[in-house]
């Protein structure tokens, strides 16, 4: 009780120069976040240069929770990649691996088909009906490097939002009760 | 600034920054490995070669797949994906890519393997350009470490050839 009772004495005696300057330095941080986040996305080359994998289709290689790193060149698309793609119509990206490509001569277009590793069969049940093969368009970005385990604080709070509130009144009451 | 709260903070951060750290040298240390992986691919028949009612060319073969990837495998391995592929020029398309098997190899110890198999996907055309057709057979390998970069190589065999006529 006499935490509570802390609190509640620091809040009363915020001064509004210092309240001010601490919105300016919360702001300063979230700015910089923003500001880092958006130079990645233009040296990798994609939307988003961070993905949180969803789906155990690419086990054993990625488990659920696993964050990919990507990048987006302008080369084409190759067997082997592990890409990321957008199904018109979903929202959710899908990480699974080229196993078919064939470009166009005219073009230049590439015509792609995929398949998660620990699926058996390949993915054209997920694409849009009438639709056999990816393009371009519809790719992010190829998967270059991967971290375990990391991914799992986004599908927490995710799955469960409450947990993303509590978090961020947390830390909000953190900045706020801080003495400096 | 000696509160619970505060050490805890800074004792968080110290050690996450420390975790970030040892992952990117650990994948940094994947540059340094020697790697001389070898392989070898026989065809060993042409189970058929027909062209479908939806008008493209399809074979299936049969493959004796010999290779040796222990090279590949560094600590910080986690497993090593293989994939055949054939490829080809047609006249419609620069470059053709079909995967026809592929492996998981999730240890150093199988990485020295001898297959002999039929194709595990379906190896069809876009159109009906394979008779007659030269192709490469290439090993493509896609190393998946335990924590950083990816690294992806192949091995192209030349010299392959489909049958002139449908059987």
């Amino acid at each position: 009780m006499g935490w509570i009772g802390e609190t509640v004495d620091s809040i009363k005696s915020i001064k509004i120069r210092q309240l001010l300057t601490q919105a300016v330095t919360l702001g300063m941080i979230v700015t910089s976040a923003l500001i880092i986040w958006k130079a990645l996305m233009c040296v990798t080359g994609t939307e988003s240069p961070v993905v949180v994998v969803l789906s155990g289709s690419m086990e054993p290689g990625f488990q659920r929770g696993d964050i990919l790193f990507l990048r987006m060149t302008k080369e084409p698309i190759r067997t082997g990649e592990i890409v990321v793609f957008n199904i018109d119509g979903r929202d959710i990206p899908i990480v699974h691996r080229a196993i078919e490509v064939h470009e166009r001569k005219t073009t230049g277009e590439v015509d792609v088909l995929t398949k998660g590793d620990n699926n058996d069969v390949d993915d054209i049940g997920l694409y849009a009906d009438g639709q056999m093969w990816l393009h371009r368009h519809h790719i992010m970005g190829r998967a270059v490097g991967f971290l375990p385990y990391v991914g799992w604080v986004t599908i927490i709070m995710t799955e469960k939002p409450i947990i993303k509130y509590i978090l961020i009144g947390a830390l909000g009451l953190l900045v706020i009760t801080s003495k400096d | 600034m000696h509160s619970f709260g505060y050490r805890a903070n800074a004792l968080l951060t110290f050690a996450v920054t420390i975790l970030a750290f040892i992952c990117a040298i650990a994948s940094f240390s994947d540059n340094f490995s020697n790697q001389a992986p070898s392989a070898q691919i026989q065809i060993l028949n042409i189970n058929w070669f027909q062209k479908q009612p939806h008008g493209n060319d399809e074979v299936s073969l049969t493959m004796n797949i010999t290779a040796d990837l222990q090279s590949l495998f560094t600590w910080n391995t986690k497993q090593v994906f293989a994939f055949v592929a054939a490829e080809y020029e047609t006249s419609k398309n620069t470059l053709n890519q079909v995967s026809l098997w592929d492996a998981i190899i999730p240890e150093k110890e199988e990485a020295n393997f001898w297959i002999q198999i039929s194709n595990k996907y379906r190896f069809i055309d876009q159109g009906h350009n394979l008779r007659g057709k030269d192709f490469n057979l290439t090993l493509h390998w896609h190393v998946m470490p335990k924590t950083g970069k990816m690294f992806a190589d192949k091995i192209v065999m030349s010299g392959y050839r489909l049958p002139n006529a449908y059987r």
